[in-house]
């Protein structure tokens, strides 16, 4: 990936060495200030990505591609104007003649220069460490050879217990392998923890199934016996493992400061003044690879906080103001390692002159936490946590904001018991406290951003950037922006919008209660003023919940957002998308050569959706009538693609064909796609049929989800695909088909009476108080003896079903709408096709251009 | 100056809350009807400039900050009826005076 940008003025030119999260922010902190108006920037990067999110590699194992981790795709540097190389190492800087050199031999002159090239894993050079099967863990390309060869062998060992070394052994389980970790010092974390929370991590880990050699070295690693490699400890012992995997610690990526003699730390490091400058003014290092005040820091939040400093001071003419300086960082940190809480605080080993220690140990839950404080027992200086982090937030903003103790400062790490005095509220918090250190975001930002307009949570992470780095504040964060929402006197708004002082499930009872049938009825009854496209189609859903009248009503027409008016998808290019259902995806040889003729006929692009039928694009308005009038006649229904309201029901083929099938499920899903066909719901609902376990019907990714069992059927409910995917979790197990009808039809009428607009069932069970316990005890004890009416409405829904497309072409009144023009027969001529890969597709904006040209 | 009103077509080819679409001199119009609103009829530009199609006749129609509002069923920003401006975007689309007149509608030149 690389850009076109070519430099024809003759702005001071930057440019930036090391395209990695450091660096990244550099380029982000220069656009936010407007420093590309005032400098041409040009990024190297050795990797073959830009920029992505370090801090969460291990995610890379757990689901996320290298887009999801990706920092940017480029865009924000195109926009503006930044040149962006990837792949491109830079191996030489001459500082006399101010250039930088590429491997491939060119050159580039530069007027200031920023080195952002963090730090590489430290491999201890022992006998045999180059064999094959020997990993790092620090890029994306590290991780994807680690998982090719996991995919081959059964164990794997780390060597380094230190942070990175636990978050690579957890990856390693994740990925299958038995896992073992081996540590050089007496215990587990050696920076962070001291001997007792080093311990007591041990076990928690080891009750995990991970095997831990603490005071253990490794003399070399020869050819195994059982296993690929054999690591000769130097006690006599050995351990064989099929894949090494060191993580013994970072060291600088100093090179192009020693080869053009920079000045550098003895241990490593390129030294920087509190602007981040190198012994060379115009050459700057900020991030891993920087040593400022002979320390070099580990973490994202300080290297971000380095750019923003090199930055102002780069900017300083420009903007006419000095920037921040860069005067260290806080390295406390708080994960989660396998499974375990792990924080540590400030001075955790409690080196400072006349501290005091606090103790507190749980063998039983295993958990452990210590607190050093000052000399007078005034101040906290450090904290160690292992088992519990929920004390970790407290006991930082006492450490970081240096707040007085109160009188029982024990209590602090103590377990909460009835009465004591522990937490520290947000209102306590003095307003520098920083709340997010990634990206230095302090209480008083938080509240100017709230007072600014911004009113919640997500809004304030838009504006202050709070919480999207490590993420580690967003508890913290939420609290404060309550808490300044509170001081501002916002009652936390629920309402639906301006004309509703209700939420959904409030005008649910109102319209179901006072037998409302009409917007207008209830607008007049309970709202105000005269309607918005938040409370028109969420109240025209309601009704027609409620009532299943017709949804093109006269009464009704004007609720419905485009989609629902039309009975059709829109495209970008204003045409419409037809989707007739196909029940479980069974269709006759006969339909499937209708659906052919009549795409054929009116030249429409067809496609088989992801739900399993077949979508034919790019009707015109008026079009639709004609279109479903044929589909209608050959026995298709409308498969409300355009509806909040049941979708597909996927199935696999089941026991009539396949030779694992336990139950019929294309049966089954048939049956229950036109049981639910007509239902309108807050958001849209998706099902799913497997005939055995294997699931090749994907039920658990679906709102509701039925797999075959030997007993019956396994009920799956509230999962999803789509943006934030969600395993269903399993409800009820080996019910008969009249049960799973019962139960299905009270958890979505209960969905349907409760949740929010636009909620999908997922969000609704994980905001649903209690949970998916409570939800049982709603739909199979009738806890709320709901049950019996939950069903009726759903009997009704069923009965009163009517194909929305058939009703219309009865309906002249209705089918009037569908004219393009209501003066004139032409068509729009803005729709304009090309044809690939044999068939239309809508013209492109510069493909328009040229046709009309040709044509006018 | 009496203004030029041009006949578009009939108050029943109206949709009672929402839009329709008409051709006027080679340009597309969006004319909405209002019942509840003081002028009755509206008229805007049929061409929503962001999502580059012409669809604002197919928005929904809502009241916010005491104007009537189209919300354009590409991408949903606002315009206002009586005068075209975008509320998200520094954006104005042509409009046209419109009125209805016994159970015919009329419109007049861009303003
Ligand atoms: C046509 C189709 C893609 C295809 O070419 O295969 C499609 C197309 C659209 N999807 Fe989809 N989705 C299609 C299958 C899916 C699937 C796969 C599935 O159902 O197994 C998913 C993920 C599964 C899920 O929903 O849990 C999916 C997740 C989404 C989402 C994200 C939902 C979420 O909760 O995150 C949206 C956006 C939304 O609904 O708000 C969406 C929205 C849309 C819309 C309606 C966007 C729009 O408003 O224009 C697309 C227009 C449909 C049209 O014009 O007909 N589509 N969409 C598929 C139609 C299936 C069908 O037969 O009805
Ligand atoms: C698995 C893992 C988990 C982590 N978890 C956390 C965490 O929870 N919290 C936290 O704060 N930190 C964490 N870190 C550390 C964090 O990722 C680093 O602090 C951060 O990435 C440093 O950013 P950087 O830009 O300084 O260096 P890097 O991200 O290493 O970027 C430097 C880039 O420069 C490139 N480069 C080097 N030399 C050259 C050259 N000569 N020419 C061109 N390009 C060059 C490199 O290829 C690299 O892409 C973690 C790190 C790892 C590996
Ligand atoms: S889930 Fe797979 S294996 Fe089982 S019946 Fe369906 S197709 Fe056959
Ligand atoms: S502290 Fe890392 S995101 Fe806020």
């Amino acid at each position: 990936m690389t850009s076109t940008v070519s430099f024809l003025t003759t702005k001071p030119h930057i440019i930036v060495i090391g395209n990695g999260m450091v660096g990244h922010h550099f380029v982000e902190q220069m656009i936010a200030q407007g420093g590309h108006d005032a400098f041409h920037i040009s990024v190297f990067g050795e990797e073959p990505y830009l920029a992505y999110d370090r801090v969460h590699l291990s995610e890379y194992f757990t689901g996320k591609g290298a887009a999801d981790l990706a920092m940017t795709d480029g865009s924000l540097y195109d926009t503006h104007g930044v040149r962006y190389f990837t792949g491109c190492l830079v191996i030489k800087i001459d500082r006399g003649a101010k250039q930088v050199m590429l491997q491939n031999g060119e050159s580039l002159a530069y007027d200031k220069l920023v080195l952002a090239t963090g730090s590489y894993p430290f491999v201890p050079p022992i006998p045999g460490h180059k064999r094959d099967n020997t990993f790092v863990y620090r890029t994306l390309d590290d991780l994807d050879a680690i998982r090719t060869c996991a995919k081959q062998v059964t164990r794997g060992t780390v060597v380094g217990g230190g942070l990175l070394g636990l978050e690579a052994a957890n990856a390693l389980k994740n990925l299958g392998l038995e896992t073992s970790v081996v540590e050089f010092a007496p215990r587990l974390m050696p920076v962070q923890l001291d001997e007792k929370g080093g311990a007591v991590l041990k076990e928690m880990i080891e009750g995990l199934g991970v095997k831990v050699y603490t005071d253990t070295a490794t003399k070399d690693i020869v050819d195994g016996e059982s296993a690929f490699h054999r690591m000769n400890f130097a006690d006599g012992s050995h351990l064989e493992t099929d894949l090494i995997l060191f993580s013994a610690g970072i060291r600088p990526q100093d090179a192009l400061a020693h080869q053009s003699g920079l000045t550098v730390g003895e241990r490593g490091g390129i030294s920087v003044n509190n602007h981040c400058q190198t012994s060379d003014d115009d050459i700057y290092a900020i991030g891993e690879c920087a040593l400022w005040n002979n320390r070099i820091f580990g973490l994202v939040a300080p290297g971000y906080a380095m750019a923003k400093s090199a930055a102002g001071h780069l900017l300083t003419d420009f903007l006419g103001l000095a920037g921040v300086t860069f005067t260290g960082a806080d390295m406390s940190t708080k994960l989660k390692l396998l499974g375990c809480d792990v924080g540590s605080v400030g001075d955790a080993h409690a080196q400072s002159q006349g501290c005091k220690v606090f103790v507190y140990q749980d063998e039983i839950s295993q958990s452990y936490r210590k607190m050093v404080v000052s000399e007078d027992g005034k101040k906290l200086l450090g904290a160690v946590l292992v088992g519990d982090n929920s004390y970790y937030d407290t006991l930082l903003q006492y450490y970081l904001n240096a707040i007085d103790l109160p009188e029982q400062a024990q209590a602090l790490i103590l377990p909460a018991m009835e009465g004591a005095p522990v937490g520290l509220g947000v209102d306590a918090l003095p307003a520098t406290a920083s709340i997010c250190s990634c990206h230095n975001v302090s209480k008083q930002d938080i509240s100017d951003a709230v007072c600014n307009g911004a009113l919640s949570v997500g809004d304030v992470k838009g504006v202050t950037k709070a919480a999207t780095g490590c993420g580690g504040c967003a508890a913290l964060l939420k609290k404060v922006v309550d808490n300044a929402l509170l001081a501002l006197g916002v009652e936390v708004s629920t309402d639906l919008c301006e004309h509703f002082a209700y939420t959904r499930q409030d005008l649910y009872n109102l319209v179901k209660i006072g037998e409302i049938k009409t917007f207008n009825e209830l607008l007049k009854t309970h709202g105000k003023g005269h309607g918005c496209e938040i409370c028109k189609p969420a109240v025209g859903s309601i009704l027609a919940s409620v009532w299943n009248d017709y949804v093109l009503k006269k009464e009704h027409i004007s609720l419905q957002d485009t989609n629902d008016r039309f009975l059709a998808n829109m495209q970008k290019d204003g045409t419409y998308s037809i989707v007739p259902r196909i029940p479980g995806g069974e269709i006759t040889p006969d339909r499937l050569i209708v659906l052919g003729q009549v795409a054929k006929e009116y030249g429409l692009y067809t496609k088989v959706t992801g739900g399993q039928r077949i979508d034919l694009f790019g009707a015109t308005l008026s079009q639709l009538p004609e279109i479903w009038e044929k589909l209608i006649a050959a026995g298709f229904e409308t498969g409300q693609a355009y509806g909040k309201s049941l979708r597909t029901v996927k199935s696999c083929v089941g026991s009539t064909w396949c030779r694992y099938g336990v139950n019929d499920s294309m049966k089954m899903a048939i049956e229950l796609e036109n049981r639910y066909k007509g239902l309108r719901s807050p958001h849209k609902i998706k099902f799913a049929v497997s005939g055995c376990t294997r699931e090749c019907a994907e039920a658990q990714s679906k709102d509701i989800g039925v797999i075959a069992t030997e007993g019956g059927w396994n009920l799956y409910v509230c999962g999803n695909g789509g943006m934030k995917p969600r395993h269903g979790d399993l409800f009820a197990k080996d019910l008969d088909d009249e049960t799973l009808v019962k139960y299905i039809d009270r958890v979505l009428m209960f969905y349907t009476k409760t949740a929010d607009r636009l909620q999908r069932t997922s969000v609704w069970m994980d905001g649903l108080e209690g949970g998916l316990d409570y939800l049982k005890e709603v739909v199979i004890d009738d806890k709320l003896g709901l049950c019996a009416e939950l069903e009726a409405r759903m009997q009704h829904v069923v009965d009163t079903f009517q194909c929305e497309w058939k009703t219309t072409l009865q309906d002249p009144e209705a089918l009037k709408t569908f004219r393009q023009f209501v003066n004139y027969e032409g068509s729009d001529s803005n729709v304009v096709f090309v044809e690939e890969r044999n068939q239309m597709r809508p013209a492109t904006e510069s493909e328009k251009q040229q046709l009309i040209a040709k044509v006018g | 100056m009496t203004t030029p009103w041009t006949l578009i077509c009939k108050q029943e080819d109206l949709v009672e809350g929402a839009g329709v679409a008409a051709m006027v001199s080679g340009e597309q119009v969006a004319i909405f009807y209002v019942p509840e609103s003081e002028q009755k009829v509206f008229a805007i530009s049929n061409w929503d400039p962001i999502g580059k199609a012409n669809v604002l006749s197919r928005g929904l129609v809502a009241h916010l900050q005491e104007q009537w509002v189209v919300a354009s069923p590409l991408y949903k920003q606002h315009f206002v009826l009586a005068s075209g401006q975008c509320l998200e975007e520094d954006i104005k689309i042509p409009h046209w005076q419109a009125k209805l007149e016994g159970s015919d509608v009329f419109i007049a030149a861009h303003l």
